[in-house]
């Protein structure tokens, strides 16, 4: 959920939304702001699941150093989400275990 | 790999302590490299929407954020060079190897401060690793600087001063807290700050533990129990809460592989968070010519680290051979020294001295 | 206590701050050196201005005004939305956050330095006034 007003910061300044594909469907986020912010703000928390027991994980630093909220980007697994700005038009899909390269079979 | 060597000092992390470290070593005539991880520096004081504590020469009153503001201009303004997205991977003598996007390079300065900070701990229960499990301070970020919300009922574990600052500021975005947990019998936190939530309406649990997150790919509920003086759970007293959000408070450990990797020496120190690389009173390390300030040299409070970046700053700079003058150390230590006072101050203080004891024992026998 | 708006300290531990000491422009409030040193109020020169209210980073000072009529005003330092507006009833809350009754909504003010931080004044019984530190915020619901 976004935060639209608050006490000290003020109101959001008006940003442009950009589309972003989150699994194949489009949510609109900030452009500039981490993939993570942008899926939080539609309360998506689950960014991979595990290689062995498939368990899910989302952020847990928020600064890109536990490598928990990794997904793969435009077909590029392991991509930190938290610290990693929004371009419009970008592709995130959760991430299975390790992942997979483009060439990967 | 490119190289590029440096006449002058090279910081890493541009937080308050690298921050204030650049401004100052380069006020007083150095050439100064910042380099720091992300796209903007500031580090964690861009989440600090409160007002600080200190006096007015630490710039007290002024909400966090405003002073990285404030930093970074005056740091522009005297010519420190920034680089920003670009990662160190190691370090040796005075040479950075560092990666800025995809370009490897080395980085060969006369002089390297270390302020890399600080990572937040993690604690581990069932359920602690669920999507909606996260640290305060991951919290903090997406709340005050990203603007929005994790979750919409959070739990906090960790009744200290990050704990209650970011229950507090988890109010302020919108998010409601069901309340604050706390292992231990009383709050390490300041009461101040226990008390802006307390009006608020959040209940504060100490001798309370968090037993298990649960909940279907993410957290749905938490439960917490009281907890004997042996810090085991209390059987009757467990309670369920429906939140959706648990966020960790449980400390802080000096991010110093850097330190490490350089082959500075180090000793054990739990009151400042764990190993931190011996240093003196100018924050230099058991190597010639590397310094660190701030968390990296013991966790404690933004303030103390503008105050020790200050200090390797002048120290770096002098070092170099640029002129400083002395009255200048004695100002800064002295500003250092009143927040270490009181209560809360004088633990870190008596083991800041130890460290530099252990420093100066190490140079008698090297 | 004194019939007129003074300031009320609630600051217990003894930490290094002391915004509140240098934004008195009456230097009523004391800390001293080292910084740690609880503030001292002389309560003759305090005027009820509310500086130190804003400046305090700890939102730990309140103004309380007793007045002749069995009823007083108790001022807070508050930072949440929504807003309380001049006139509206409130419910006050004590130190621990539990309600004490209505109030009245009688003034909200951000003094110089502030930035951001609101002073709300709320009128209410003078028998509630040494307990009185805030109001409920209209989204809490315990
Ligand atoms: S949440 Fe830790 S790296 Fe992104």
């Amino acid at each position: 959920m976004r935060i639209t007003n608050h006490p000290l910061l003020g109101p959001q300044p008006p940003v442009n939304l950009v589309p972003l594909e989150v699994d194949g469907q489009v949510i609109w986020a900030k452009e500039g702001e981490p993939i993570a912010a942008a899926l939080l703000a539609y309360g998506i928390r689950l960014c991979r699941t595990t290689k062995r027991r498939g368990e899910p994980r989302g952020v847990f630093c928020g600064i890109g150093h536990c490598t928990d909220c990794v997904m793969t980007v435009d077909g590029i697994p392991n991509v930190r989400t938290c610290v990693t700005p929004v371009r419009a038009g970008m592709k995130v899909t959760t991430q299975r275990g390790l992942g997979q390269w483009p060439n990967d079979h | 790999m490119a190289q590029r060597s440096l006449k002058g000092i090279a910081v890493v992390g541009g937080g308050p302590a690298g921050l204030m470290a650049a401004l100052t070593a380069a006020r007083h005539g150095a050439a100064v490299v910042l380099v720091d991880e992300n796209a903007e520096p500031g580090g964690q004081l861009r989440k600090q929407i409160h007002k600080f504590f200190g006096s007015k020469a630490h710039r007290a009153g002024v909400r966090g954020y405003r002073i990285a503001q404030e930093l970074i201009s005056d740091c522009t303004a005297a010519g420190v060079e920034l680089l920003g997205q670009s990662v160190v991977f190691s370090l040796r003598e005075c040479t950075l190897d560092l990666l800025q996007k995809d370009d490897a390079f080395n980085l060969k300065a006369d002089a390297i401060i270390l302020a890399t900070g600080a990572s937040e701990n993690a604690l581990a229960f069932p359920g602690c690793t669920l999507p909606g499990v996260m640290g305060a301070g991951a919290a903090q970020t997406f709340v005050n600087l990203h603007r929005v919300l994790p979750g919409r009922r959070v739990l906090m574990v960790g009744g200290g001063n990050v704990g209650l600052i970011v229950a507090y500021q988890l109010l302020q975005a919108g998010a409601e807290v069901v309340g604050v947990v706390e292992a231990l019998p009383y709050l390490s936190g300041y009461q101040v700050h226990a008390a802006k939530i307390k009006r608020a309406g959040v209940p504060i649990w100490t001798s309370h533990t968090v037993l298990e997150a649960r909940g279907d790919q993410e957290v749905q509920e938490v439960t917490i129990a009281a907890i004997d003086d042996h810090f085991h759970p209390l059987p009757g007293s467990e309670r369920t809460l429906a939140v959706d959000t648990v966020c960790l408070a449980v400390g802080l450990t000096p991010l110093a592989e850097l330190a490490w990797q350089a082959g500075c020496r180090f000793c054990y120190q739990g009151a400042l968070g764990g190993y931190v690389p011996l240093h003196s009173d100018n924050m230099e390390t058991t190597l010639p010519h590397v310094y660190v300030a701030g968390d990296i040299a013991g966790v404690e409070e933004a303030s103390t680290a503008l105050e020790e970046g200050a200090i390797a700053g002048l120290a770096a700079a002098a070092a170099i051979g640029c002129p400083v003058p002395i009255a200048e150390f004695d100002a800064a230590q002295e500003r250092l020294v009143s927040l270490r006072k009181g209560p809360f101050g004088d633990i870190r203080q008596l083991v800041k001295s130890e460290i530099v004891k252990r420093w100066a024992d190490c140079r008698v026998v090297e | 206590m004194s019939r007129r708006r003074i300031a009320v300290i609630e600051c217990p531990e003894e930490i290094p701050c002391n915004p509140c000491e240098t934004a008195c422009p009456q230097d009523a409030i004391k800390v001293g050196q080292p910084i740690t040193h609880r503030p001292h109020l002389d309560a003759q020169r305090c005027m009820g201005c509310g500086l130190c209210v804003a400046a305090c980073p700890g939102l730990a000072i309140f103004m309380v005004d007793i007045k002749d009529n069995d009823q007083a005003e108790v001022t807070f330092p508050y930072e949440f939305l929504p807003l309380p507006e001049p006139g509206d009833t409130v419910t006050a809350v004590n130190r621990e956050g539990i309600s004490l009754g209505t109030a009245q909504v009688k003034a909200r003010w951000q003094p110089k330095g502030a930035d951001g931080t609101y002073l709300v004044t709320i009128a209410l019984p003078a028998a509630l006034a040494a307990e009185a530190r805030g109001i409920r915020r209209p989204s809490c619901d315990n």
